[in-house]
C-alpha cells in the first residue's frame, strides 16, 4: 500500500497516511486527484479504480470514504478487508465510531493505525491484540500522566 | 496573546467558522500562540500545542516550524509526549528534511528502551519515514530485536527490516538468517511479518530466493495448518482463519515456485485443496481464492490445477458482486496470451460486461474483447463493439474505436466489410479516431478499386446526412473528387442505384466549403475535390470555375493559394488540366510510420526532382516537374514514367504519389545542388540501344565508398525528352543519388546527361547496379533496364 485516505463527502480530508515518500506537492495532488475521482462514482459501482500506475480501492462508510492506493503486486480484494478490519478497529475503540470521533480524536486514530498497518502492510492480524495494546498503550500514558501530576488532554 | 485552548475546543472553533477567511483568521491565531508557545521551554501543554499543529497541518496549512519542536518532543522521557513528537516526526518529517536526521540518536535510544510500547513507536517512526542513511545506522539493532524480544516487538522489527531493505538494498543479507528463524514463530503477528520480509527479500535478490526455496515444505505446512484448522476466534474472518497471513503466503509460493518444477510440484495438492475448500460467499473467501488462481497461473502447476484456476475465473466472471467481476477479468486479462482458448470459452459473458453501468468494468471488457478477437469471431465481435461505441463513455472512445481499427485490419473478411466497418466508426465517432485514420482508410480505398463505386456512393449519402464528423467528411470529398464520374453514372452493383446530378454533387462540395463546422483541413479537401470534378463532369465546368475564383480571395491563406493556383490551371493551362487531375494510382503502402528514412532494402531509388516542391502547391512551370512527396514514400515500379506526371492535391498528412515518380525523400532536398563535374576515372560503355549510350565511370572516396558517374548520349535522328535514371544495388549497399543535369537528349548527341551515384558499401559485399532507363522519343515512352555486374577502376 502506498497511502491511505480518509475524507469526507465534502472532500475534507479527515486522516492522511504515506507509506512512501512523497513531496508536498505530490501529496496535495494526489489528495486532489482521489477526491475527485472517487466522489463522482454512482453509488452501486465497482470499489476499484486505475490511477496512473496504482490500483485505487475506496470504501464508502456512512459519511467517510476510505481510500488506499496499492501497488501492482497487492490483492485488491484482500485490501477491502483491510480497509473494513480498520473500521471494525476504530469501531471497538470509540464505541459506535462515527465521523465526529475521527475529527476530535484524530491522533487516537492514527495510534490505531499504526498498531494495525506499518510501512504499508498489515502488522497485526488479530483484532483482539490491536485492541488490548491500544488499550494498554493508553493506560501507559495516563499513569505516566498521574505520575507527573499533570492533566491528560 | 490569546491564551491557548485545548485541543478539541480549538477544533469545535475552527469547525464553526464560516467562511474560508474565518477558519484562516482563527488558524493564524492559533498558530501565533502555538509557536509562542514553542519559544517558552518546559511547558506542560507541549503535547497538546504540537497535536493542535497536527490538525492545522492535516487542514493544510503550513506546519512547518513544528519540526523542531518534534525532535524536542521525542527526547522527552513522558510517554504522552513522546507519542505525539513521533506522531509529528511521521506527518512533518519526511526523509527530505534535514530536521530528520537529529531523531535518530532518539531513535536509537528508544529503540532498548525498557518498555516495549516506547520501543514500538521509535519502529514504528524508523518504518514510516526512515531515510537511507538512518537505516544503514539503526539496521543491526533491528537485526538484534529480530532475534531476541517479545513477539510484540518482533512483529514490528520485521516490517521495519522490510522498510530498511526497500531502502538500502545491500542490507538484505543481514536479515535473512533471522527471517528465516521466524518462520517457526506460532504468533500469527510475527509470522505474518516474517513472510513479508522474505518476499520482500527474495524479490530483490535471486540468490536469496534460491535459499529460501528450501522453505516451501514450511510454508506448506502452515498453510495446511490454517485451512484445515477449526474455528479460532482470534484469527477468523467470517469462516476463514486469517486470510491475510494466507494470503501472504500464497504470494509468497507464487514466487519461490516461479519457473521451478520442484517448488511447483510440492504446492500443487497444497493449491488444489485451498482452491476447493475456500467458501467463496464473501469477500474474504474471494481474496484467497483469487490470490490462489493468480499463483496457480503463475507458476509451473500441472494442467489440471491450471483447469480449475481458469474455471473459478469464470466462476468469479457470473458472480453478481461487481467488484468479483472486475478482479475476473483482470486476471483473464494477464492469460489471455497464454491461455488463448480457455478465455476464449467465456467470451459471451466478457461481451454482456461491455453493456454494464459500471465504468471500471466496461474498460476492462473492452480490454479483454479487443485481445480476444480472432479470425473466427471477427463478424459477431465488432458488432458488439461497434454497439458499444454508439454508448461508450466518452473517456474510452479512443481506446475502442483505435483497438476496432487494429482489429479490423489484422482479421476483416472482406474489404469490402473493412471499409464499412471503418464508415461506421467515422460516422459514430469521428472525433475521437486518430490523424492518420484518414489517409490508411484513403489507401485503403484507392486498394480496393472493385469498390470504388460501391463506397463513393456510400459517402456521398453520409455526406448528405452529417457534415460535422471531420474526417468522415474528409474522407467522402476526396473521394468524391477522385471517383465522381462514378457517382454521376448512377448505377451500383451494391447499392441500390440513386439518381445523383451534377448539380447535387456540387451543392454537397459547396456546403462543406461553406459551412463554419469545416476545419480549414476539410475545406482544402472539398476545393480540391471541386476542381478534380472539374474533368469528371461535362456540363457545370463554369461553376467550377466560379466556385474556384471565389475562393482565390479567402482569408485562409491555405485555401487561397490553392484556388489562386487552379485558377491559373483554367487559365493559362487549361491544356494540361486533364493530365494534373487524373486519377490517383494505387497507393503503396509503407510501414505505418511512413517514415523517411534511406532504406537499405534493395529499392529504386528514384532522381531527387529537379525542382523540389515543398507545401502542397500544384502548379509547375515545366511538365517534367515531379513533386516532392514530403513523406517520402518511394514509387510504385509498375507505373510506367508519364511525361506529365499525374499531379494530385495534397492535404497534410496524406500520402502522396504521383505517377510512380514520387520525389527522393526530404534529405534529397540537397539534391538541388549542382552536379559535380565527371571524375576523370575510366569510363565504360554499359548500355547501347536505339542510339542511346549509357557509360559508367567510378573513382573510390574512401574504403568503402564509391562515386558512380552516369553518362548518357543520344546518336540517334530524334530528341529523347525526360530522360530518367533509376538504380537499384544490394541490400547492404548504401545508395545515393545526385541531381542529374538535365533530361532531355538532344539528336545527334548534341548534350549529355551526366548523372552522379554515390555508393557505400561497408561489408564489402560483390557491387552490383541494376541501372532502369525512361525516356520518351517521338511521342512514345520507352523503358529498359540494365545489370551491371562489374565497376571499372575496382
Amino acid at each position: 500500500m502506498r497511502f491511505l485516505l480518509l475524507f469526507s463527502r465534502q472532500g475534507k480530508l479527515r486522516l492522511q497516511k504515506w507509506f512512501k515518500t512523497y513531496t508536498d506537492r505530490e501529496k496535495k495532488k494526489v489528495i486532489r486527484d482521489m477526491t475527485m475521482l472517487v466522489l463522482a462514482r454512482p453509488p452501486r459501482s465497482c470499489n476499484f479504480l486505475q490511477w496512473r500506475d496504482l490500483k485505487i480501492v475506496y470504501k464508502r462508510y456512512a459519511s467517510l470514504y476510505f481510500c488506499a492506493g496499492l501497488e501492482a503486486q497487492d490483492n485488491e480484494l484482500l485490501s477491502l478487508e483491510v480497509l473494513h478490519r480498520y473500521v471494525e478497529l476504530l469501531d471497538r475503540y470509540f464505541g459506535n465510531v462515527c465521523e465526529l470521533d475521527i475529527i476530535f480524536n484524530f491522533e487516537k486514530a492514527y495510534f490505531i493505525l499504526d498498531e494495525f498497518l506499518m510501512g504499508g502492510e498489515v502488522m497485526e492480524t488479530s483484532k483482539a491484540a490491536v485492541v488490548v495494546s491500544m488499550e494498554e498503550a493508553d493506560t501507559l500514558q495516563e499513569t505516566m500522566e498521574e505520575y507527573m501530576s499533570k492533566p491528560a488532554y | 496573546m490569546s491564551p491557548s485552548v485545548p485541543l478539541q475546543e480549538m477544533i469545535r472553533a475552527i469547525r464553526s467558522a464560516r467562511t474560508q477567511c474565518e477558519e484562516r483568521g482563527v488558524i493564524q491565531r492559533e498558530c501565533a500562540a502555538i509557536r509562542a508557545q514553542f519559544r517558552q521551554s518546559d511547558n506542560g501543554g507541549r503535547s497538546h500545542n504540537l497535536a493542535k499543529l497536527l490538525y492545522v497541518h492535516m487542514l493544510g496549512y503550513p506546519a512547518h516550524f513544528g519540526q523542531m519542536e518534534c525532535v524536542r518532543m521525542i527526547a522527552s522521557p513522558r510517554y504522552s509526549e513522546k507519542r505525539v513528537g513521533y506522531l509529528g516526526a511521521m506527518m512533518l518529517l519526511d526523509e527530505k528534511q534535514d530536521a530528520s536526521l537529529l531523531i535518530t540518536n532518539s531513535i536509537k535510544n528508544d529503540l532498548s528502551h525498557s518498555n516495549q510500547y516506547v520501543q514500538s513507536l521509535a519502529l514504528c517512526t524508523l518504518a514510516c519515514m526512515g531515510s537511507a542513511e538512518m537505516c544503514r545506522d539503526l539496521a543491526p539493532e533491528i537485526d538484534r530485536l529480530l532475534r531476541a524480544s517479545n513477539s510484540y516487538i518482533k512483529k514490528k522489527a520485521a516490517l521495519c527490516a522490510v522498510h530498511i531493505v526497500r531502502k538500502v538494498n545491500d542490507l538484505g543479507e543481514l536479515f535473512a538468517p533471522a527471517a528465516r528463524a521466524l518462520l517457526s514463530e506460532k504468533n500469527h503477528g510475527v509470522l505474518h511479518g516474517a513472510v513479508v520480509l522474505i518476499t520482500e527479500l527474495c524479490e530483490r535478490n535471486p540468490e536469496t530466493l534460491e535459499r529460501f526455496r528450501k522453505t516451501v515444505p514450511d510454508l506448506v505446512q502452515i498453510m495446511k495448518g490454517l485451512v484445515i484448522s477449526g474455528y479460532s476466534p482470534e484469527h477468523d474472518v467470517a469462516g476463514i482463519s486469517d486470510p491475510f497471513l494466507q494470503v501472504r503466503i500464497l504470494r509468497l509460493l507464487r514466487i519461490l515456485g516461479r519457473n521451478n518444477e520442484a517448488a511447483s510440484d510440492a504446492m500443487n495438492d497444497l493449491l488444489a485443496q485451498v482452491a476447493t475448500n475456500t467458501d467463496s460467499t464473501k469477500t474474504v473467501g474471494n481474496a484467497v481464492l483469487y490470490e490462489t488462481v493468480l499463483t496457480v497461473l503463475d507458476i509451473k502447476s500441472e494442467s489440471g490445477l491450471r483447469v480449475l484456476a481458469v474455471n473459478i475465473l469464470g466462476r468469479f466472471l457470473l458472480n453478481n458482486d461487481r467488484n468479483i467481476r472486475y478482479i475476473a477479468m483482470i486476471s483473464l486479462q494477464k492469460i489471455v496470451g497464454t491461455d488463448h482458448n480457455a478465455v476464449q470459452r467465456h467470451r459471451g459473458t466478457i461481451v454482456d460486461c461491455l453493456k454494464d453501468q459500471d465504468a471500471s468494468v466496461k474498460r476492462r471488457a473492452l480490454d479483454l474483447s479487443l485481445a480476444l478477437v480472432s479470425a473466427s469471431n471477427i463478424r459477431s465481435m465488432m458488432k458488439e463493439l461497434l454497439i458499444f461505441l454508439s454508448s461508450c463513455p466518452p473517456e474510452l472512445r479512443a481506446q475502442a474505436a483505435s483497438g476496432i481499427f487494429n482489429a479490423a485490419e489484422r482479421y476483416a473478411p472482406s474489404q469490402r466489410w473493412h471499409i464499412d466497418t471503418i464508415l461506421h466508426v467515422l460516422t459514430t465517432a469521428g472525433g475521437d479516431v486518430r490523424d492518420e485514420t484518414v489517409p490508411n482508410l484513403i489507401q485503403l480505398i484507392t486498394n480496393a478499386s472493385e469498390l470504388h463505386c460501391y463506397t463513393v456512393h456510400k459517402l456521398y449519402r453520409a455526406l448528405l446526412t452529417d457534415i460535422t464528423q471531420q474526417s468522415l467528411v474528409q474522407v467522402a470529398c476526396w473521394c468524391i473528387g477522385e471517383y465522381g464520374d462514378l457517382l454521376l453514372r448512377g448505377e451500383c452493383q451494391e447499392t441500390e442505384p440513386v439518381q445523383v446530378t451534377e448539380d447535387d454533387v456540387l451543392d454537397a462540395l459547396e456546403t462543406v466549403l461553406q459551412s463554419h463546422m469545416s476545419s480549414p483541413t476539410t475545406r482544402g479537401f472539398a476545393l480540391t475535390a471541386t476542381m478534380k470534378l472539374s474533368t469528371r463532369i461535362t456540363d457545370n465546368v463554369d461553376r467550377i470555375r466560379s466556385i474556384v475564383s471565389i475562393y482565390g480571395s479567402c482569408i485562409d491563406v491555405e485555401l487561397q493559394q490553392r484556388a489562386v493556383e487552379y485558377n491559373a490551371l483554367f487559365k493559362k493551362y487549361d491544356h494540361m488540366r486533364a493530365a494534373v487531375l487524373e486519377r490517383m494510382p494505387v497507393i503503396e503502402k509503407n510501414s505505418p510510420g511512413h517514415t523517411n528514412g534511406e532504406s537499405a532494402v534493395e529499392t529504386l531509388k528514384e532522381i531527387p526532382p529537379a525542382k523540389v516542391k515543398q507545401g502542397e502547391s500544384l502548379l509547375p512551370p515545366q511538365p517534367t516537374n515531379q513533386v516532392c512527396d514530403l513523406l517520402g514514400l518511394l514509387g510504385g515500379p509498375e507505373e510506367t514514367l508519364q511525361p506529365s506526371p499525374a499531379l494530385s492535391s495534397s492535404a497534410p498528412g496524406l500520402p502522396v504519389n504521383t505517377g510512380g515518380t514520387a520525389g527522393g525523400d526530404l534529405l534529397d532536398l540537397l539534391g538541388e545542388l549542382e552536379p559535380t563535374p565527371v571524375a576523370p576515372a575510366p569510363a565504360m560503355s554499359v548500355y547501347e540501344k536505339d542510339g542511346v549510350t549509357l557509360t559508367l565511370s567510378c573513382e573510390k572516396q574512401s574504403d568503402s565508398g564509391l562515386t558512380v558517374t552516369l553518362t548518357a548520349s543520344n546518336t540517334a535522328d530524334s530528341d529523347i525528352s525526360s530522360f530518367t535514371l533509376q538504380a537499384a544495388v544490394p541490400k547492404s549497399v548504401q545508395l545515393h543519388m545526385k541531381a542529374p543535369s538535365g533530361d532531355s537528349l538532344p539528336a545527334q548527341g548534341a548534350a549529355k546527361v551526366t548523372q552522379i551515384v554515390i555508393l557505400n558499401n561497408p561489408n564489402k559485399v560483390n557491387l552490383k547496379m541494376r541501372v532502369r532507363v525512361s525516356y520518351t522519343r517521338q511521342g512514345a515512352a520507352i523503358q529498359d533496364t540494365v545489370q551491371i555486374d562489374s565497376f571499372p577502376g575496382l
